[in-house]
């Protein structure tokens, strides 16, 4: 049996190239075909909803101006309608849970990812997952009914301590008296926040940790071989490499909790006052106050709601999309594309 | 050049005959034995504390335990217990710096107290996690160990009434409608965009990525608003099951399409390559490559999605409307669900309602957490023993 190569004949001499084509055929084509289909139907259902907040705010936006953004009081009887102080109250909760939640968030992600013992991990990971799932309803009520004493007590020592720190200050509070008053300290942007933490911090910790997890395992070794306690190779390559998503993290974090409504109108007391004193009872936000006003609202006022839900959904757009590209610059996020 | 010093080389010091055992100098040579030393010990496990540092360390925490009593309790005025657990963490950290800087350098302290920040901070989260259970269950089990509690609704039961009356069976079944609704569209919907974003691409998908990751900056309020607005007021619908379940849809498809599409890319090519290779078409390599190489990841995300849903409460509170009765049709009216049930019996401030409320919350965290064992279950990737046994079954 010997290996015979194939007689060339006349016809085949001149071979024609096979045209090449990325055009797909037959079941491929269906299949591009029906995926395409099912794009642009998501596209055109979540970029109506951004497109119908945006017209239907419209109106308000042309008809108060910038009054609209500069009028702390939301009174649609009389015609005096502006976001002002809801949109200070929201970035007042928003960064206040932050500040309590970022530390939180790094040092989970941190014990996780490099001090944790390794059978241990896959239950962590788990309990940060099922603490993202636990609804905010329940946060709401845990921060309103257990928290909230507690914290107006931490609330009162602050005041009584560094009340002549403008922002820690609480008006109309006597930090001084036998009893001090519940009613300023509880019900404070404060308390809101710390049940807001609550609920981002597992999504900030969520995405740091995965970022901490890509540090190259080389460069760790090469730390530690050279000499470096766990705090020193921490802090030399696995902070380093994941800045980008401690960044991000804590950005995407912040979207949230500025959104975040539930908590907030349970704990809360809603209040149209331009203030930066988070430890005082009082104060709106931007979700707060579309749910305690649509029941109630006029056409009209319904598009002024959905103007400052619209605008909640600007600033929340425009933290993510910072956040994401933080992420995908650094080099953590080149290795997971 | 030569690995012995000779004496061909005067600036090398010579060995003395008695660092090298009496051996000949610039020789290489064995080492030799002390008969008489005691046998070498066995070196304890790498990493692991050895016990007097293991002592230092719980040690100090025991010691700034104790410190923290005394301070909080006999020195200071400062009652209560969180400024307890506070003091113990400050004279914890302090104790542990003090009791390293005896041994070690400035660098091991840094090293010591930071460990103890971070793992503090790890299991104060821990803490405010088991606590929020805790909570919950001890306050929400009074209603519960009423069977009724599950099993009726609260048609024709007060406020007031006693637990033996009116339960939450309405506010169970309506979540588990609207969410089975809302799954039935974001799921195909979100996995089919993320197949089309990974698996197609083109500009187009480029496209569609954007829009996706720019709605799941949407806050939940906002997605309730907007269905309040199209489907109540301009279609005039009434609040129903359904349109609960569209504002919740609304809330939850950017989520899913963007972590399905996060997923599926970290399929490896290798395998979308080989599958095409061998002939398959390019439906079959994502049906049989694609989906069963990401389906622990898939179902991941799946279950962060229906547990944001299900518990999400704003969306339902702008369009389903609170009905104290069972409603199982979902274009039939109003339809209560859990979070809303929690929500309305909150905020009516009555402490029976409140009581139904802890109960309500209850069983809705009882359902996350049953949603979030089967989807762990699910996700656990199947293990290869079973596998390659039922093909050479179907294979004989």
């Amino acid at each position: 049996m010997t290996t015979t190569l194939p007689e060339r004949t006349q016809a085949s001499d001149h071979v024609e190239p096979r045209e090449i084509s990325r055009t797909s055929t037959g079941s491929d084509a269906v299949f591009a075909g029906g995926a395409r289909a099912i794009g642009a139907s998501v596209l055109v259902i979540t970029g109506s909803v951004g497109i119908f907040l945006g017209y239907q705010g419209y109106p308000t936006l042309k008809r108060y101006g910038l009054d609209f953004f500069t009028e702390t009081q939301w009174l649609p009887d009389d015609d005096v309608i502006g976001i002002a102080a809801v949109l200070v109250g929201t970035f007042v909760v928003g960064v206040t849970a932050m500040v309590m939640a970022f530390p939180l968030a790094l040092g989970t992600a941190l014990y996780i990812s490099e001090y944790a013992p390794a059978r241990l991990k896959p239950t962590l990971i788990s309990l940060v997952d099922l603490m993202a799932a636990v609804p905010s309803v329940i946060y709401g009520l845990w921060g309103a009914l257990l928290i909230m004493p507690h914290a107006a007590d931490l609330a009162i020592w602050v005041d009584r301590y560094f009340g002549w720190i403008p922002i820690f200050d609480v008006v109309g509070g006597n930090p001084e008296a036998p009893v001090p008053t519940l009613a300023r300290y509880g019900f404070s942007s404060f308390c809101a926040a710390i049940a807001v933490a609550m609920m981002v911090l597992p999504m900030a910790c969520a995405v740091m940790r995965q970022v901490f997890s890509q540090t190259p395992q080389g460069e760790k070794e090469a730390a530690l071989a050279l000499g470096a306690t766990t705090w020193g190779m921490i802090r030399s390559v696995v902070l380093p490499f994941g800045r980008g998503g401690i960044i991000g993290g804590t950005m995407l974090a912040t979207g949230r909790a500025l959104g975040e409504t539930i908590a907030v109108v349970l704990i809360l007391s809603p209040e149209f006052l331009l203030k930066f004193r988070p430890f005082e009872q009082g104060g709106n936000t931007i979700s707060a106050l579309i749910a305690s006003r649509f029941n109630e609202a006029s056409s009209s006022q319904l598009s002024a709601l959905l103007a400052a839900g619209f605008v909640l959904f600007l600033i929340t757009l425009g933290i993510n999309t910072l956040a994401a590209i933080i992420v995908n610059r650094s080099r953590s996020g080149a290795e997971t594309d | 050049m030569t690995l012995t010093a000779g004496p061909g080389r005067p600036d090398l010091p010579t060995p003395s005959p008695a660092d090298t055992g009496g051996a000949a100098p610039g020789l290489t040579h064995l080492p030799s034995y002390d008969d008489d030393a005691p046998q070498p010990r066995p070196r304890s496990s790498l990493g692991r504390l050895s016990p007097d540092e293991l002592f230092v360390r719980v040690g100090s925490w025991g010691a700034a335990l104790g410190l923290a009593w005394l301070v909080t309790q006999r020195l200071l005025p400062l009652a209560g217990l969180p400024w307890f657990l506070i003091s113990w963490f400050v004279l914890g950290l302090v104790m542990t710096a003090v009791t390293t800087a005896m041994t070690g350098t400035r660098v091991d302290v840094t090293d010591r107290v930071t460990a103890a920040v971070i793992t503090a901070s790890a299991a104060f989260v821990g803490l405010a996690l088991a606590s929020t259970v805790i909570y919950v269950a001890v306050k929400g089990y009074k209603p519960v160990i009423n069977l009724n509690f599950i099993t009726s609704d609260m048609a024709g039961v007060g406020p007031r009434d006693a637990f033996t009356a009116g339960g939450v069976k309405h506010a169970i079944i309506g979540s588990i409608i609207q969410i089975s609704i809302a799954i039935a569209i974001t799921l195909p919907l979100g996995v089919g965009t993320a197949i089309f974003m990974t698996e197609v691409g083109g500009k187009f998908a480029r496209v569609v990525r954007t829009v996706v990751e720019a709605m799941t900056a949407l806050p939940s309020i906002v997605a309730g608003l907007f269905i309040y607005t199209v489907w109540i007021l301009a279609l005039g619908q009434p609040r129903s099951g359904l349109a609960a379940a569209l504002a919740i849809s609304v809330m939850m498809l950017p989520i899913i399409a963007r972590a399905s599409d996060v997923v599926l890319r970290v399929v490896p090519g290798g395998l979308r390559e080989a599958s095409l290779a061998l002939g398959a078409s390019r439906w079959r390599t994502v049906w049989h490559v694609v989906l069963p190489t990401a389906r622990p990841g898939l179902a991941t995300a799946l279950i962060l999605g229906v547990a944001r849903g299900i518990g999400e409460t704003s969306p339902v509170l702008l369009t389903s409307g609170a009905a104290g009765f069972l409603v199982v049709n979902p274009v039939g009216g109003a339809m209560n669900s859990l979070p809303l049930f929690i929500y309305t019996n909150v905020r009516s401030g009555d402490p029976v309602a409140i009581q139904r409320a802890y109960g309500a919350a209850f069983v809705l965290l009882a359902l996350v957490l049953v949603f979030f064992i089967v989807a762990r279950l699910l996700a656990r990737p199947r293990s290869n023993a079973p596998s390659r046994l039922r093909r050479t079954k179907k294979d004989s």
